[in-house]
């Protein structure tokens, strides 16, 4: 991470399994990096600190916010966008869901909440307990409306489409549990 | 038939993948970034503004301030007469705009600039007994801003029942996902920009006459929209200093609002103070109904919230007297919130029917029932439609209303004290004039253009429907193409006009291209203007019912709402799958301005202190629990081709009521201060 120009520093990442090397300016979010350098703009900024979970993405497999991570610290990180969760052609199963159940309006928040719910499926998978789990040393956690509401609430929805948000999380996560 | 089937929005694998392009994604070649700087103090001037650091630092290509940045012409709306004089209205306006071939360049340069002020003293601090508020000429956007009919005073002081109560709800920002955002781009003296905007034709007619263009040298796109609730229903200043910085450094020039920038630039629903006095017999019949309503504005632009026009049409009464104040302050300019009027005047009308009710010991659905209006109470027009009533006796058939005890604080859950309530809704069902054309394409399909916008209300999905229908063909032969201020006049998504405004010009150009012989390479054009104004004079409105339980737990102060239902009289339903969308998103935000939204004014300062989603709390998925909305039927030959009545905002109009409805019932405790927050719940308990 070493460059010859002061304050800018030579970042890799792979971003949607496509390898990238670029020099970035050290003040630069992998937020602004996808959207500015890379033209990755399915990636929102809603707010920029962290508040509205519209900048959501995939960091080696775990949800962030990317606007609260400075690109040079992902330096060597693999990165999925809303732009790489399908398969190319074929859609992931959570962003047919959120078609059939309309689950969302302005679409702002879209990418952001389906690369949440990705993320948040797994850690439910994993055992991971939320403030609302009865049982917080279970091997898994079934995922009902109560834990999807509790575990997607960093992801805002300013149009109020939640209530479809979770109907179409929980029929992906329910065929999962 | 289209019209009436659920259909997945059509831009809707757009917005899934990301694909969907909203204003600052928009990659114009070689643009620069350009940041807002604002004003530091709520009145006086900027007496110097120093930007030799800023300058010399790399990537800045101009630092715009009064003092050199293009003049501009003329403006309906002087919020958008930024960086022409040195004179700072309220804190948070414009002074500054720096440009820089990136954003960290021109943020880190804007921080340089060093900008010198000759303060004033302002005031900032809204009461309703200030001694500067007035009777203005008119309310928004044309109402009058009093009516009167008999005698209100005589009426209320031989009434056998008298409702006198004073509620009050704070400043809110509408807050959509999406910050403001355009990119502006000058060529051969023509200006392209790419706006979140709600009304690209608006847009494109303030920028024609703030640069002194020629109509066809503007175009204004807006191909997605993260939101708007109103705050971008015309053009904002983010959009002219775009245009401005553009201009300057001959180059695009994309500007980006943060989200704290949108407090003060953008528009909010303004604090408003009202006084509700209901006069009955005993048995709940109105007699006298007085809506005292006082709101604040900016010294920039003179805006009149309509809080009392739903009292004009709700409820029959001898006696009907509304009436609005406004004093303007050193605060930024309020616009509209969804449902501007309604949405706070429903909190006081319909939480003082429930306190008249309860007061007659009628049921509140009954009581309401009992005071339907033959025609509309203050005009006297005819209702074109009024479904009112089969709205609330849906609503309580299907929430299981009947049988309530109306006694309060009896039901005991553990912690949670339970209560449900009920208020009804109503919002003008407007229809706008626009114009729209459809062009028979050499391949047997059809084109639409119109310049509706989509700001989530799923308008693209709902005109090609309309457009199927009336040129009598399956959707997928009917491209709309819509939010490009090139297809010409049309109305503003706002005001729950779009769908209703859209559709009619739709159908009109689609019919006489039918008429035409539809011969392929032919193009149709329809401008509703005339037609729209021939309509007779009737009172066109949507109604509706809602239904909440909610749970207090009074040790902690929290309310939780485990139920909302709605019920809808919204003429036509083109498309269900949106339109229940929008009605539930409608009755979210309804809940979260009940319990959570606020805008704190520091008076000291001047500023709203709260100005991020950190610290103005709009809810949260977790703050949602089952919330659903049904439709009555409600035929309407009297509004426009398609029967539409918009339904974008009615869905947040009397949910806040019915919500402090039901904590009243849960806890006997009413509130008329919103929101309904803790420290409210547990001051007011603890005080019984």
């Amino acid at each position: 991470m070493t460059s010859q120009r002061i304050g800018v520093s030579t970042v890799r990442l792979v971003v949607n399994d496509e390898p990238h090397e670029l020099e970035v300016d050290n003040r630069m979010s992998l937020l602004d990096l996808l959207r500015e350098r890379l033209g990755a703009t399915g990636t929102k900024k809603g707010c920029d600190h962290g508040q509205c979970g519209a900048c959501t993405v995939l960091l080696g497999g775990r949800r962030v916010n990317s606007c609260l991570i400075l690109a040079v610290a992902a330096s060597g990180a693999s990165v999925t966008t809303i732009e790489g969760v399908g398969d190319g052609t074929e859609l992931h199963p959570l962003q047919r869901a959120f078609l059939e159940h309309d689950g969302y309006q302005c679409g702002y928040c879209t990418p952001g909440q389906i690369c949440s719910a990705i993320a948040m499926i797994e850690e439910a998978a994993a055992g991971w307990p939320s403030a609302v789990s009865a049982d917080v040393g279970a091997a898994k956690v079934s995922l009902d409306g109560e834990e999807i509401r509790e575990r997607m609430s960093g992801n805002l929805c300013r149009c109020g489409a939640y209530v479809n948000i979770v109907a179409a999380i929980a029929d992906v996560a329910g065929g999962r549990a | 038939m289209s019209v009436g089937e659920a259909v997945v929005r059509i831009e809707g694998r757009d917005k899934v993948t990301g694909a969907a392009r909203y204003a600052g994604d928009i990659p114009v070649a070689g643009f620069a970034y350009g940041w807002v700087v604002q004003s530091t103090i709520a009145r006086g001037r900027v007496s110097s503004v120093d930007d030799g650091e800023a300058l010399a630092r790399p990537g800045v290509l101009a630092v715009l301030h009064h003092g050199n940045a293009p003049r501009l012409g003329e403006a309906d709306d002087a919020t958008l007469l930024v960086l022409q004089d040195p004179r700072v209205p309220h804190l948070g306006w414009p002074v500054a705009l720096v440009v820089a071939t990136t954003a960290e360049e021109a943020r880190e340069a804007a921080a340089t600039l060093r900008i010198e002020y000759q303060v004033e003293s302002h005031d900032a601090a809204f009461r309703a007994e200030h001694p500067r508020m007035y009777v203005p000429d008119h309310i928004n956007p044309t109402y009058e801003t009093e009516t009167v009919k008999g005698d209100v005073d005589g009426a209320l002081a031989t009434a056998e029942v008298v409702v006198d109560a004073t509620y009050t709800t704070p400043a809110q920002h509408n807050n959509p996902m999406e910050p403001h955002a355009a990119v502006a781009e000058w060529h051969d003296g023509r200006l392209t920009v790419h706006d979140s905007s709600q009304g690209a034709y608006a847009v494109k007619q303030a920028l024609t006459r703030l640069f002194s263009l020629q109509p066809d040298a503007v175009r204004v796109v807006s191909e997605h929209v993260g939101g708007g609730f109103g705050n971008k229903g015309t053009a904002r200043p983010h959009v002219v200093l775009a245009a401005l910085g553009a201009a300057a450094v001959d180059r695009p020039v994309r500007v980006v609002l943060t989200r704290p920038q949108l407090y003060a630039l953008t528009g909010y629903r303004t604090p408003i103070v009202q006084r509700v006095r209901l006069g009955a017999h005993r048995d709940g019949r109105l007699v006298a109904l007085d809506h005292l309503a006082s709101s604040q504005t900016s010294k920039v632009l003179e805006f009149t919230e309509q809080t009392a026009l739903i009292s004009r049409s709700m409820y029959a009464s001898g006696a009907l007297r509304t009436r609005h104040r406004v004093v303007a302050l050193d605060v930024p300019t309020p616009r509209w919130m969804r449902a501007p009027g309604e949405s706070p005047g429903s909190f006081a009308l319909e939480s003082a029917i429930d306190e008249l009710a309860i007061a007659c010991g009628v049921d509140p659905v009954e009581l309401r029932i009992a005071n339907e209006p033959e025609s509309e109470p203050a005009s006297g027009l005819p209702f074109s439609s009024r479904n009112l009533v089969a709205c609330l006796r849906e609503g309580a058939r299907r929430f299981g209303w009947s049988g309530r005890d109306p006694r309060p604080a009896l039901r005991r859950d553990g912690r949670w004290w339970r209560g449900t309530g009920v208020a009804a809704a109503t919002y003008p069902a407007r229809s706008n004039p626009s114009s729209a054309s459809v062009t028979a394409e050499d391949d047997g399909r059809f084109t639409v253009r119109v310049t509706a916008a989509d700001i989530g209300t799923g308008a693209r999905t709902a005109l090609t429907q309309v457009a199927a229908d009336a040129l009598q063909v399956p959707m997928s032969e009917v491209t709309v193409l819509i939010a490009d201020s090139d297809f010409g006049p049309a109305s503003v998504a706002g005001g729950s006009s779009g769908t209703a405004s859209w559709s009619w010009a739709v159908v009109a150009a689609c019919r006489d291209l039918l008429a035409q012989g539809a011969a392929a390479g032919t193009t149709a054009q329809a401008n509703t203007g005339k037609a729209v104004a021939a309509r007779p004079d009737l009172a066109r409105h949507a109604y509706g019912a809602h239904f909440v339980e909610v749970a207090v737990d009074p040790h902690t102060g929290e309310v939780r709402v485990p139920r909302m239902l709605g019920a809808f009289a919204v003429g036509r339903i083109v498309n269900p799958l949106t339109a229940r969308s929008q009605l539930i998103g409608g009755m979210t935000m309804g809940l979260s301005i009940a319990l959570l939204e606020e805008s704190t004014m520091d008076t000291r300062f001047g500023d709203f202190v709260n100005h991020d989603l950190a610290n103005y709390h709009v809810a949260a998925n977790a703050d949602i629990q089952s919330i659903e909305a049904v439709f009555v039927d409600d035929p309407d030959d009297q509004l426009n081709p398609v029967g539409v009545k918009g339904l974008g905002e009615i869905g947040i109009v009397g949910a806040t009521a019915a919500l402090a409805n039901a904590v009243w019932h849960a806890t006997g405790v009413r509130h008329r201060d919103l929101p309904i927050r803790p420290d409210r719940v547990l001051n007011a308990t603890y005080a019984v």
